[in-house]
């Protein structure tokens, strides 16, 4: 399994663009291109009114203030990003080169802060810690609280570790160990043959693992703002509720698009290098025999990692949620969040799943320049900081779309555009796998192309619709910014809950509800995993 | 099937050009299929036969030329009929069977809902699959997925026909029953069929009439026997068997070789080619003969002689059971039929 695969989305590819026959029909480019306007429109729209408005945009852009913004950015995205990186780095070589007991038990717990949404490990740090903590009551201490800039490393490296330790996993499994039989067999020590044999080839794997760690970093919400560090993301938030003048949001937005947009550019380049090396190796590897200390010290690193990024999140949720039972704090689990956010969801999988069925088509059986294009952009809008996009949603939807404005419409087709390209990404593979002659044949038995399509693509390419479907219900579930900006007043999911009642510092009620969350979650998810595990046949 | 006036071709393809990027797949395509006849198109891979089927078809539609299917022009001059309106039964060569439909569903696919119970019976009938209607495709073998294929191609009684390669998914013995199923099934419908092969024995052994390809050119059309014993030029005399090639000089309708005289009426004088097939090469024991037997591939039904001339020189020649010739024998060959060309 690689990061790519787990979020259901991988990069488009780069190959040229292969003859094909006939032309698509006009209606499916014009559904094709219908799916990426809601997004690409108020997009567009926001970058020509930031442009248009150059000289407050200029003084904004060049404001202490932006440029201290950027600077605490950088500098989280960069101790994010350097750190999950040395330790994906080193788990993967644990689960996969080490003779580490328990090894394939480890290969899939490893991983397994990725489910957690940021804000809720923010949430569990933060209830854990300070005077009225977890930490502290147990112990009596007097324990500082984890917010600001360590809070939100913390929160946010465990939560991002996964995508480098996925990467690097799925390489190491790809090296040919031959490689480091031959370095070891010219008298180099193990640690020589890592750093000079292992690194340089895992060097792909690991940049494209970090380029996706910094993107998620500057594009996260959710922990940042409950940490109290004024990142972006936060700060536009702040600016957006909180002033009569949006044009500081609107500006900042863009400068974060652009660095995103930065970042995807710089990743799509280190992913195709990385995806050359992809060829089965020649034999598996040996796992490498460590001594007692060097098991020890490895199973205490991993064991450090799952107990701070999946048992002491959850415990810590679970003891807040009890106390504040039972010293009777409201802490009933709210059925109308519940209910937002499973019509929110079911709602947003449906449409993407419908969506994707025209760009699927498009992409694998009418490859060319456009269809290519159509594949950049849904990857794009997936891609980019929520926070920005729903921004540019709001901003063009107060202009143009009048009653549509915090309409649950208007989320769902949002949420829709925003995950597309998980749906489109595991149908894809189905629709690879279906010859095209099949369709041919059903076309030379008198059926037009949109017949075609429902009578004999769709139901070939279920599987993977649906996987998609539970995959984009999966993540719109803890969908945060675009929800704030976008919810219609009465409208309430449990991601907002979470989110707000952490923020007013209830910590008690936005445990409970996490735990819902939790628990929601896990049963698309066990769908998938079940899927994707081939010991289980299903494709 | 359909009506035609006689002499109305069932396909007529005219001045057909297909690139792809840089590659020329079909260049100056012509073909006449007349109704009712089997018709093989015969090439080494890449000579464009399979563009030419999927033009005929309508899934790929060429650059320029016509393309009419029973009279009616369905590409060229603006025209371009999508391939649902062509009336074209199509069977691929991974069969392309529908995996979630069962063999009933298949075959009923194309056939409009009012006859389809009592059309799907007749083709399964026909093609030897009764009582297998309610299975699933990937429960059947690749006999029989092959049988559903041609059944569901048929079942809308189209006006054609087209298979491409539809035997190189089968093991040899199967093949040859197949070959043998599918020739009888295409008669009884009364079809008019275009098959793509690479397999000459296929292809002689199928079809009324075979259309030999190269380089996205059709270069000779005839019965089996024509392309075989006549061929059209030595390409055509070569891909379509073994054979052995001498040079010569043609004088006064024979042309001379150092393996003799061969007649060669019509020729204009100048080098020329002889062409000879194995089975034309007739050894004969002879204790003072000029050429040795040097190895024997024996089959049975027939075997092939590996024979060494005086000068060195190694023919091939088919001979019957008998007679029994061993390494080391003596014979004199004499020939029965030869081909000549004219050198170019």
């Amino acid at each position: 399994m690689t990061a790519p695969q787990v979020v259901g989305v991988t990069e488009p590819p780069q190959a040229p663009p292969s003859p094909t026959g006939r032309r698509a029909p006009w209606w499916l480019w014009a559904a094709g291109v219908a799916v990426v306007l809601p997004l690409l429109l108020p997009l567009l729209s926001l970058f020509a009114r930031v442009l248009g408005s150059t000289g407050a945009a200029v003084d904004i852009l060049f404001d202490l203030r932006t440029v201290e913004l950027a600077i605490r950015s950088t500098a989280l995205t960069v101790l994010v990003t350097g750190t999950a990186m040395v330790i994906g780095v080193a788990a993967a070589w644990l689960t996969t080169s080490a003779a580490l007991p328990g090894r394939r038990a480890w290969a899939v717990i490893v991983p397994l802060p990725l489910v957690i949404p940021s804000y809720v490990l923010a949430l569990a740090f933060l209830a854990a810690s300070g005077p009225r903590g977890t930490l502290a009551s147990i112990t009596g201490w007097d324990v500082p609280v984890l917010d600001g800039l360590p809070g939100a490393w913390l929160a946010l490296t465990l939560s991002t570790f996964p995508f480098v330790y996925l990467m690097v996993a799925a390489a190491l499994l790809r090296l040919d160990p031959a490689l480091e039989d031959a370095a070891r067999g010219l008298g180099a020590s193990r640690w020589r043959v890592f750093w000079t044999v292992t690194i340089p080839q895992l060097r792909p794997a690991i940049g494209a693992g970090a380029l996706l760690v910094a993107l998620y970093t500057l594009s996260d919400f959710g922990a940042v703002s409950l940490m109290r560090f004024p990142a972006f993301t936060s700060v536009i938030y702040a600016q957006y509720a909180g002033r009569l003048d949006r044009t500081p949001a609107a500006v900042l937005s863009v400068l974060l698009v652009v660095i995103a947009l930065v970042i995807i550019w710089a990743e799509g380049r280190t992913r195709g290098r990385a995806a050359y090396h992809s060829h089965r190796p020649p034999r598996a590897r040996t796992p490498e025999p460590l001594s007692t200390g060097e098991t020890a010290g490895g199973l205490v690193f991993l064991g450090t990692l799952v107990t701070l990024g999946v048992l002491v999140p959850v415990l810590v949720l679970v003891t807040w949620a009890w106390r504040g039972a039972s010293v009777g704090e409201s802490v009933t689990i709210h059925w109308g969040a519940v209910g937002g956010s499973l019509l929110g969801s079911s709602l947003a999988a449906v449409v993407a799943m419908a969506a994707a069925i025209p760009v699927v088509v498009l992409i694998v059986r009418y490859r060319g320049r456009a269809s290519t294009w159509l594949e950049r952009t849904v990857f794009v809008a997936f891609s980019l900081p929520h926070i920005a996009v729903a921004l540019a949603v709001v901003f063009f939807a107060v202009r143009f779309l009048g009653p549509l404005y915090q309409s649950l419409a208007l989320l769902v087709v949002v949420y829709a555009s925003i995950f597309l390209a998980q749906a489109t990404g595991s149908s894809k593979a189905s629709l690879l796998q279906v010859d095209p002659s099949v369709e041919e044949a059903s076309r030379s038995l008198g059926k037009g192309p949109l017949q075609t399509l429902r009578l004999i693509t769709v139901p070939l390419i279920r599987p993977g619709l649906l996987a998609g479907g539970a995959l984009v219900f999966l993540t719109t579930m803890k969908e945060l910014p675009a929800t704030l900006l976008l919810r219609p007043t009465e409208f309430d999911t449990l991601a907002v809950r979470i989110w707000s009642a952490a923020d007013e510092l209830f910590y008690a009620r936005a445990a409970a509800s996490a735990l819902v969350l939790l628990a929601l979650s896990a049963v698309p998810l066990y769908y998938l995993v079940l899927r994707t595990n081939p010991a289980k046949g299903a494709t | 099937m359909i009506n035609r006036t006689p002499r109305q071709p069932a396909i007529e393809c005219r001045g057909l050009f297909q690139t792809f990027g840089e590659s020329v797949a079909l260049d100056d395509f012509d073909l006449v299929v007349e109704g009712g006849s089997i018709v093989s198109l015969l090439g080494p891979s890449g000579c464009g036969k399979t563009t030419a089927l999927r033009a005929i078809a309508g899934f790929e539609p060429p650059d320029a030329g016509t393309v009419s299917i029973g009279g009616r022009s369905v590409f060229g001059d603006g025209v371009d009929v999508p391939p649902e309106k062509r009336r074209v039964g199509m069977v691929f060569q991974e069969y392309a069977l529908f995996p979630h439909m069962t063999v009933s569903n298949n075959v009923g696919y194309g056939v409009t809902e009012e006859d389809r119970d009592a059309r799907v019976a007749e083709v399964l009938e026909m093609a030897g699959l009764t009582g297998m209607g309610d299975r699933l495709p990937s429960e059947l073998s690749g006999g029989e997925q092959q049988r559903v294929a041609l059944a569901r191609a048929l079942a809308p009684r189209p006006d054609v026909v087209l298979l491409d390669e539809p035997f190189s998914n089968l093991d040899a013995p199967q093949r040859e029953r197949m070959r043998r199923d599918v020739r009888r099934i295409l008669r009884d419908a009364g079809a008019t069929a275009v098959f793509v092969t690479h397999d000459q024995a296929e292809a002689l052994a199928i079809s009324d009439e075979v259309a030999v390809m190269r380089t996205g050119h059709v270069v000779q059309v005839g019965s089996p026997l024509d392309v075989y014993q006549r061929p059209a030029d030595p390409w055509v005399a070569a891909f379509l068997g073994e054979s052995l090639t001498l040079e010569g000089i043609a004088r006064d309708g024979s042309v001379k070789t150092d393996l003799g005289s061969f007649p060669a009426a019509g020729v204009s004088d100048g080098p020329a080619q002889v062409v000879i097939r194995p089975e034309w090469i007739v050894p004969t024991p002879a204790p003072e003969g000029e050429a040795t037997v040097v190895d024997r591939e024996y089959y049975g039904h027939d075997q092939m002689l590996l024979i060494e001339l005086a000068d060195g020189r190694r023919v091939q020649a088919r001979v019957g059971p008998r007679p029994v010739l061993d390494p080391g024998d003596l014979v004199d060959l004499t020939f029965e039929d030869a081909v000549v060309f004219p050198e170019r």
